[in-house]
């Protein structure tokens, strides 16, 4: 299949859906890969260097379009562009079709297969495809580093020649992916790191991001099938703004990333919170494209409040890290053909059953195909913690005891029953063996005593060893082989043979064993 | 010609130095003075019953005592150390062959007559060495077969295998009983004496190699462990047939050794002797858990660049790896990444390999230093502080299904918690199951990565990529 890769015509968008890497996967899936002249550059991959991986450079949109089987680009097509799309053509690209349902009926008048980029259902398999989340981990990056650079001060502590400076202090609303990668950045750069989600399962993830969970104490938990957070009850919604209220003087930095999905964005940071900020404070609010956590966010505008709280309300933080969003965009795109092309034959296949494709398929044959049925694996594992319930240190010590109890008892039944087998064994058997068998009895324990404290490590060579000494049977052959007896002097030699290949065998092979210990 | 008396001074001795000799292993240094602790205990004890009062020569003693040095030399110093399981149970075989012979020279030629109840218990100790012996030599045939690969790994059950091995027994008993009242029967019977022996001996024979013949690869560390303490056990009994207080120490001590390590291996298996002896691994028969993902591969660049930004780093080797004969590749990476200033230890579960301590002995041939070898229980804990682990040709001791899945047939037994680390890298040959056939969710895990192809080779370019 031939895949051409469009350039974006919205404005400041950067990003580019086919990077020279992307293509050469792709080639090995038997694709050819096109792209539209320039379509690159802003993302820094020049025309050049798409050419050395083996795409073709068209000079126009409209070149490109007629010359492709598959179109991929990264924003939703304008009605000019799906005039000029072929009829039957596929499309991959974000759609959001519940909040374009205009581009859906357009898709659909043409038979356009489209894939929409967004709809990518979150099980586990997909999550190499899904482009949200790669997304979102460069929006939460770039978030810090924007917070970074409006604010006046280092994120670390530090204490210097001229003085003590404390570390910032970050609050991050929303531990989704976005969540997750702004603590991890914030972390990094030395600042203390707070975060809040609705879903307590979270709070696991986001201490192993290095932040610090804010408890919230309600018994309500909201997830939704599909990872996503669900609107919650007023109860609940008071407790949290409480807890942002007495938050909002403490903090230096507040990265919101609260979404739930088909709505507009909850407003989470209220006026009186932003008032009760520090002056030089900065909130960065990624939540502004859906209208924002924040009260005073304004879509693609950085403002300054009275008190001096800069307020980022940026949509576009992938596209200012273009290079590291296309890459990983292009690779979703390039893993999305890899369920695409099962095969591996240059040979698309929609094929239906496929969760992944079904899921993400928008239109096809001129069948609108959204809503998709829910997926059937669930993305959030079910928490079993609940049900194990912590056991008291005093119960332990019972436990304990009670397990000392039994093998003390079993031990002293062991000895009892021993006791009684020697007895009996005593009555008939003769002197001359029972000398014998205290002889064994004794070995036996010393065996137990000695081999319990040999090192794991050296199991083998105390297999070696074994075999050597038990070569010991020599001794006994060694006492037959004079007999007059043929039958039993052949017999006795062949012992002493073989018991001795045990002997010089099972010795040097220990001592060749034990010289390759080496301390370092 | 030494007396007696002298003679039992001469075994004290050399059952001292055996005691010695294993008590060393407690540590790799001890280790290497306690063989010479052995070879003089050995030494001693020959030269003692040579010189002893007991003995009479023969022609062929000093030719077999020759041959035998000269083949144990060649096999010490060619065998390959992954070649070690089948050199150790070929040796157990030995002993267990020593010891049907000497029992049946016993009976032809006794060096001594026995009456009343001394005569019933010398018939018995008789009987018995023959026995624990047949069975020590054909099972050790056997186990060597199947690690040398040239009987199948998997298990090989006939129909009815219990009532076989049981009916057999029974036979053996018979005869056992038939040949202790040889005198009450002679009225009948013309002989009963060698040919019951003879009998008792081939049907022990058939139940060795039975028993292990049943038992599959995974279970083979157990296998070779339990011949080895039959091995101790058969010198033991002969001890007892020839009076002789050394056989019987040294045979003890053997057998305990060996006792101990089935016992280790079992318990890192979750299992117990008697259900790894009759075979069969265990499980509810309940379905499986559903295991959810997929299997992500990934190619060496990534690995590389992986490695490259790990601190902690833990590799888990396992039987494929001595297969593959990856152990030096590795141990070169470790090298690399050591002099990196990243700390690289490897995790060692005990029935990892087909021998206990295989897999540090494999290690230690290819230099990589003995104190960054750690035990499961002294490394399991250190996981989730680790950034990258490197699973290599191991697959049921790192399966968490051990620990998630109570209906999998390994359900309980104790694993390396591996997947708790950020980066799990796994190398393997291709998509199958392990030994025990039994899937392995720790691949479909999201932080799981597949390195697909033969160790040896992975590991070759990863060196490529790591100076």
């Amino acid at each position: 299949m031939i895949i051409g890769a469009l350039k974006e015509n919205k404005k400041d968008e950067n990003r580019v859906a086919l990077t020279p890497e992307s293509a050469q996967l792709l080639s090995k899936l038997g694709h050819k890969c096109l792209i539209e002249k320039g379509a690159g550059t802003s993302a820094g991959f020049a025309d050049a260097e798409y050419k050395a991986a083996g795409v073709k450079v068209m000079a126009s949109s409209s070149d490109l379009i007629k010359n492709s089987e598959a179109l991929i680009k990264v924003n939703q097509p304008t009605t000019a562009e799906i005039k000029r799309f072929k009829v039957g053509q596929i499309l991959i690209t974000f759609i959001w079709p519940a909040q374009n349902p205009q581009l859906v009926k357009d898709l659909n008048k043409k038979k356009i297969t489209s894939l929409s980029m967004d709809m990518i259902p979150r099980i586990s398999r997909a999550q190499k495809m899904d482009a949200l989340s790669s997304m979102a981990n460069i929006a939460g990056y770039r978030a810090v580093i924007e917070a970074a650079n409006n604010f006046g001060r280092f994120f670390t502590g530090q204490i210097t020649a001229a003085g003590r400076v404390p570390p910032a202090k970050v609050l991050v609303i929303g531990a989704g992916v976005a969540g997750l990668a702004a603590i991890g950045a914030a972390q990094g750069l030395g600042a203390v790191v707070r975060a809040f989600d609705v879903r307590p399962e979270v709070a696991e993830q986001i201490e192993s991001m290095g932040g610090e969970f804010l408890f919230l104490d309600f018994d309500e938990s909201s997830s939704t099938d599909g990872g996503y957070a669900a609107p919650s009850s007023p109860e609940f919604r008071k407790k949290q703004l409480e807890c942002f209220r007495e938050q909002a003087p403490d903090i230096d930095i507040l990265i919101t990333t609260a979404l739930i999905p088909g709505r507009d964005a909850p407003k989470l940071w209220l006026k009186d919170m932003v008032a009760k900020m520090k002056p030089g404070s900065v909130i960065v609010d990624l939540a502004a494209e859906k209208g924002g956590n924040c009260d005073l966010t304004k879509a693609d505008k950085k403002v300054v409040t009275k008190n001096g709280v800069t307020i980022i309300g940026y949509t576009d933080f992938p596209s200012r890290m273009a290079k590291q969003s296309s890459s990983l965009y292009a690779n979703n795109v390039r893993h999305l053909f890899d369920d695409l092309t099962p095969e591996k034959n240059g040979k698309v296949a929609v094929n239906l059953d496929d969760d992944i494709i079904r899921g993400s398929l928008v239109t096809h044959g001129g069948k609108v195909m959204y809503p998709p049925p829910a997926p059937k694996v669930k993305a959030v594992p079910t928490t079993k913690n609940s049900e194990v319930v912590e056991k008291t240190p005093e119960q332990l010590k019972i436990e304990e005891a009670a397990a000392t109890r039994k093998a003390g008892a079993f031990q002293v039944g062991m000895l009892i029953l021993g006791g009684l087998v020697m007895a009996l064994l005593g009555q008939y058997a003769p002197p001359a063996f029972m000398q014998h068998f205290i002889v064994f009895v004794l070995s036996c324990f010393v065996g137990f005593q000695v081999i319990w404290n040999v090192n794991h490590a050296l199991h083998t060579p105390l297999m070696a060893v074994t075999n050597a000494i038990s070569g010991i049977i020599v001794v006994g052959a060694l006492l037959q082989v004079g007999s007059p007896n043929f039958v039993v002097e052949i017999l006795a030699s062949i012992s002493v043979l073989i018991a001795t290949i045990n002997i010089v065998g099972g010795f040097l092979v220990t001592k060749r064993m034990l010289a390759m210990f080496q301390k370092s | 010609m030494l007396s007696t008396e002298l003679v039992t001074a001469a075994y004290i001795g050399s059952s001292v130095l055996f005691i010695l000799s294993l008590g060393g292993l407690s540590n790799q240094e001890k280790a290497k003075r306690g063989v010479w602790f052995g070879i003089v205990g050995m030494a001693i004890a020959i030269l003692a019953t040579v010189l002893g009062p007991e003995m009479s020569v023969s022609k062929y003693l000093i030719p077999s005592l020759i041959v035998g040095s000269i083949i144990g030399l060649f096999v010490a110093q060619r065998v390959q150390m992954t070649g070690m399981p089948e050199l150790v149970a070929a040796l157990h075989s030995f002993v267990g062959l020593a010891a049907v012979f000497i029992g049946l020279n016993q009976e032809i030629n006794p060096t001594k007559m026995y009456f009343g109840a001394d005569k019933v218990i010398h018939d018995t100790e008789v009987f018995l060495g023959i026995f624990i012996g047949a069975i020590t030599f054909t099972g050790s045939v056997v186990a060597y077969g199947k690690l040398a690969g040239s009987i199948t790994g998997k298990a090989v059950i006939l129909p009815g295998r219990h009532l076989l091995n049981i009916l057999m027994v029974v036979v053996c008993l018979v005869l056992g009983w038939m040949y202790l009242n040889d005198t009450v029967l002679a009225t009948y019977l013309n002989q009963t004496g060698i040919w019951t022996l003879v009998a008792m001996t081939i049907i022990a024979f058939v139940i060795g190699a039975h028993l292990v013949l049943a038992i599959g690869g995974a279970d083979m560390p157990v296998v070779v462990s339990m011949l080895n303490s039959y091995s101790g056990w058969a010198a033991a009994a002969t001890g007892f047939m020839l009076g002789n207080d050394l056989l019987i120490v040294t045979g003890a001590l053997v057998g305990s050794s060996g006792a101990i390590l089935s016992y280790i291996m079992c318990k890192a298996m979750n299992r117990n002797f008697v259900s790894v002896i009759l075979g069969g691994w265990g499980g509810s028969g309940e379905p499986l858990a559903d295991i959810e993902g997929e299997m992500v591969a990934t190619d060496n660049d990534s690995v590389a660049s992986m490695l490259e930004n790990a601190k902690e780093i833990i590799i888990v080797p396992g039987y494929g790896m001595a297969v593959a004969q990856a152990q030096s590749s590795i141990s070169e990476l470790t090298k690399r990444l050591r002099n990196r200033g990243k700390n690289v230890r490897f995790a060692i579960h005990p029935v990892a390999g087909r021998l206990p301590g295989h897999m540090n002995v494999l290690l230690a041939e290819a230099k990589v230093p003995y104190d960054i070898v750690l035990e499961m229980d002294e490394i399991n804990q250190d996981f989730p502080e680790t950034d990258v682990v490197i699973v290599i040709g191991s697959n049921d001791i790192v399966n968490p299904a051990a620990q998630d899945d109570p209906n999998s047939p390994i359900a309980g037994m104790p694993v390396l918690e591996v997947w708790k680390s950020r980066d799990v890298i796994i190398s393997k040959r291709g998509k199958g199951t392990g030994y025990s056939g039994i899937e392995n969710p720790l691949f479909y895990k999201e932080n799981s990565r597949m390195l697909y192809g033969d160790a040896k080779k992975s590991v070759d370019e990863l060196l490529t990529k790591i100076s």
